[in-house]
């Protein structure tokens, strides 16, 4: 009994000096953010009822997307690679093959209608400084804007992959790859880094990389982290909240509203769990099994005891 | 030369040349420990078997590791952690082994203190053990900088910084133990040659000093009895093993030891594969950056509080109070002026002392971690006071205390 109570005495206080020393400083010391499930109250809900082939017209026409923009399941190529395209706009504009399903449908329509405002970016790019968003406003075709709007918005989600083939990939390259390296999984901002037969080819792929590098770090202040552990070092809750609105945690950052849909979160989210941490089902499996183990040895290690003690009372 | 015989054994072999039966007898089966002990006992064995998971997780990733500025963080991040089997397993062993074994020390150092195991002989005992103590906070501060995250860097800046000696500025002395003017690679590499080599040497030096120490005077017991060990010791050898005082280390100790040990590596093992953000922290998960100090910068929870008589007072006083709480530990045995070598509980004032520090140097550990400003600092001003104060109190109080 004796050995019970001083059993307890010891667990209250390191679990104690555990609440005290873990658990209470690092909710006194977050900086508070809640996650809204990527619904962007802020900006307009979507009216109208878009038309995919309309949409098609405006985004390869009018609209005059494909100028700056790569929509290669379209079959339209990238006017510029990403080395030449980030020095003339700070960053490779996105190809948009995709964007229809990585993206929040109400994010598109207010990206395409005012850029800086959708991406809260206008501390950096407003009226004021003079400064402009490398994308232009799009200012109607003629038309009801906001039907154009709809319509380009249905064409971009009807040629994108359907939502169940969504890949982590294909989510992380098209909402954070063209600012983010992620070496781990040897991903670079102009993309994947090839397997390389020459020395030769490794260092102009290097120097092209450095090169857009370059562009990046002109446009944003700084190059914007490697997230290959950002997993580890941010956790899922943070990296969530700082996805829907990075003001949340660093106010006036260069780095704009990604504006993921919550399907397209959790893919980036898979994304950084299997570059910073892909153990982490290895971990669970041969961790139960560790623990069958260790409690078959402590029954056994209790019964050779009361073995070799019953002599000694 | 003694006298060999023809080996009638491989036992007999190895007996005529090297004694194991006297080593056995004398290490083991009749080295006597008390009947009269508790659970507490065993943090010894705990020790040994987290020093001993400590250095074989660590000799897997010293395979691995590599102590370059500019490889260090992959190398253990990506290579240990993603490409070597299991090397993520060893890892999450040797980080989580390092934190808890500090707990344990915690408890085993406040049991000693607790039923007064630190005097009338067992002075030595206590010296050795807070000079592992100190042993140990190096090699867990080395082995921090290794991953060369951010906070390895700037804990290793501002821990640097400590040997400036606030206005003496002798910041020759701190370019002199960093090998640079900032952490850089000769200070890795120095740190990685005391964390995998000298200071593991000190370590176990240090134990087998303290395991000699323990020899003489023995070990006490809960009631604080004094034991007379060879007539006890008899009692058992002649089979009235119920009513003898003593019990043989093996297998009769041992092996309540190792029910302990089993029952602690299940809790060890549940915080290495599911709650192991408490010894591997966030911030460390940032390679090392010389050029952004990380908003917040606190040490390991283990050191919060030592940290904490730092943080309240001005560099200089702060530094003093730091070196006091640093240093006075050793001098326990010499502080407490009484006799009475039993439980706290029987004490008097010094039960009140007891728990007094133990929940002062929860309460500094606390306020380590919180920002120094409002509440928090009051609160940590008044625990690091009153710390000082503790132990200014103890010869005064233990001097009046009645024979228990």
């Amino acid at each position: 009994m004796k050995e019970l109570l001083i059993l307890v005495i010891v667990s209250v206080f390191t679990l104690a000096t555990y609440y005290l020393t873990e658990t209470l400083p690092s909710k006194v010391n977050e900086i508070h953010a809640e996650s809204h499930g990527f619904a962007y109250a802020d900006l307009p809900a979507l009216t109208k009822k878009g038309n995919a082939a309309r949409g098609k017209a405006l985004v390869m026409g009018a609209g005059a997307c494909s100028g700056c923009h790569a929509i290669t399941v379209a079959g339209n190529p990238a006017p510029m690679d990403p080395v030449t395209a980030a020095s003339a706009y700070g960053v490779n504009p996105p190809d948009l093959s995709n964007v229809g399903a990585v993206y929040s449908p109400k994010f598109l329509a207010a990206l395409i209608k005012n850029p800086a405002h959708a991406l809260i970016l206008e501390h950096k790019f407003n009226a004021k400084n003079g400064r402009s968003f490398p994308m232009p406003q799009f200012y109607g075709a003629g038309g009801d804007k906001d039907q154009e709007i709809a319509d380009m918005v249905a064409y971009l989600q009807s040629i994108a992959v359907p939502k169940d083939k969504l890949t982590p990939d294909i989510a992380f390259q098209t909402a954070c790859g063209r600012c983010h390296a992620v070496h781990y999984t040897k991903w670079t901002q102009i993309g994947q880094t090839p397997k390389f037969k020459k020395e030769q080819a490794k260092l102009e792929f290097r120097t092209k990389e450095l090169n857009y590098q370059d562009s990046l770090i002109a446009y944003l202040g700084k190059l914007p982290p490697d997230l290959s552990m950002y997993i580890r070092s941010r956790g899922e809750e943070y990296i969530n909240n700082f996805m829907e609105d990075p003001q949340n945690y660093i106010k006036g950052t260069a780095m704009p509203r990604v504006g993921v849909s919550k399907e397209g979160a959790e893919k980036v989210m898979d994304y950084l769990k299997k570059a910073g941490d892909p153990k982490a089902a290895e971990r669970t499996s041969v961790g139960k099994d560790v623990m069958i183990f260790l409690v078959i040895f402590a029954i056994f290690a209790i019964l050779w005891k009361k073995e070799v003690w019953k002599d000694l009372h | 030369m003694a006298h060999f015989t023809k080996a009638t054994s491989i036992h007999d072999w190895f007996n005529q040349r090297l004694g194991i039966d006297t080593v056995n007898r004398v290490l083991a089966t009749e080295y006597w420990i008390p009947k009269n002990i508790n659970f507490l006992w065993a943090m010894g064995m705990i020790l040994a078997v987290t020093f001993g998971l400590l250095l074989v997780s660590g000799i897997f990733l010293l395979m691995y590791y590599q102590p370059n500025i500019h490889t260090a963080f992959d190398s253990v991040n990506y290579t240990i952690m993603q490409q070597v089997d299991f090397g993520w397993l060893w890892r999450h062993i040797h980080a989580v082994s390092a934190s808890v074994i500090f707990l344990i020390i915690y408890i085993h150092m406040f049991t000693g203190i607790y039923y007064g195991s630190y005097k009338n002989g067992r002075e030595m005992i206590w010296i050795s053990g807070m000079l592992l103590f100190v042993a140990f906070s190096a090699e867990a501060f080395s082995g921090y900088m290794l991953p060369w995250g951010q906070m390895s860097y700037w804990a290793g800046m501002v821990i640097t910084n400590l040997f400036s000696l606030g206005g003496l500025h002798l910041n020759g002395l701190v370019e002199w133990i960093r090998g640079d003017y900032i952490p850089s690679q000769a200070f890795l590499d120095r740190f990685f040659m005391l964390h995998v080599l000298l200071i593991p040497l000190i370590i176990i030096a240090l134990i087998g000093l303290h395991f000699g120490a323990l020899r003489i005077p023995h070990v006490n017991n809960q009631d604080g009895e004094e034991i007379d060990f060879d007539v006890e010791s008899k009692k058992y050898l002649a089979g009235d093993k119920a009513n003898s005082k003593v019990i043989r280390f093996m297998n009769d100790f041992l092996s309540k030891d190792m029910a302990v040990v089993a029952i602690y590596l299940v809790f060890l093992f549940y915080l290495v594969f599911w709650n192991f953000g408490f010894a591997m922290d966030p911030i460390n998960f940032d390679p090392a950056n010389g050029l952004q100090t990380p908003r917040d910068i606190y040490p390991e929870w283990y050191f919060l509080w030592s940290y904490e008589m730092l943080r309240p007072f001005s560099t200089n006083f702060g530094l003093m109070t730091f070196a006091f709480a640093q240093g006075i530990m050793f001098l326990l045995p010499f502080l407490d002026r009484s006799k009475n070598a039993v439980a706290a509980s029987r004490r008097g004032w010094f039960q009140v002392w007891f728990w007094l520090l133990l929940v002062d140097m929860i309460a500094l550990s606390a306020m380590g971690k919180m920002p120094p400003s409002g509440i928090w600092y009051d609160i940590g001003f008044t625990a690091a006071s009153l710390f000082i104060a503790l132990w200014v109190a103890l010869p005064i109080i233990t001097i009046f205390e009645k024979k228990a």
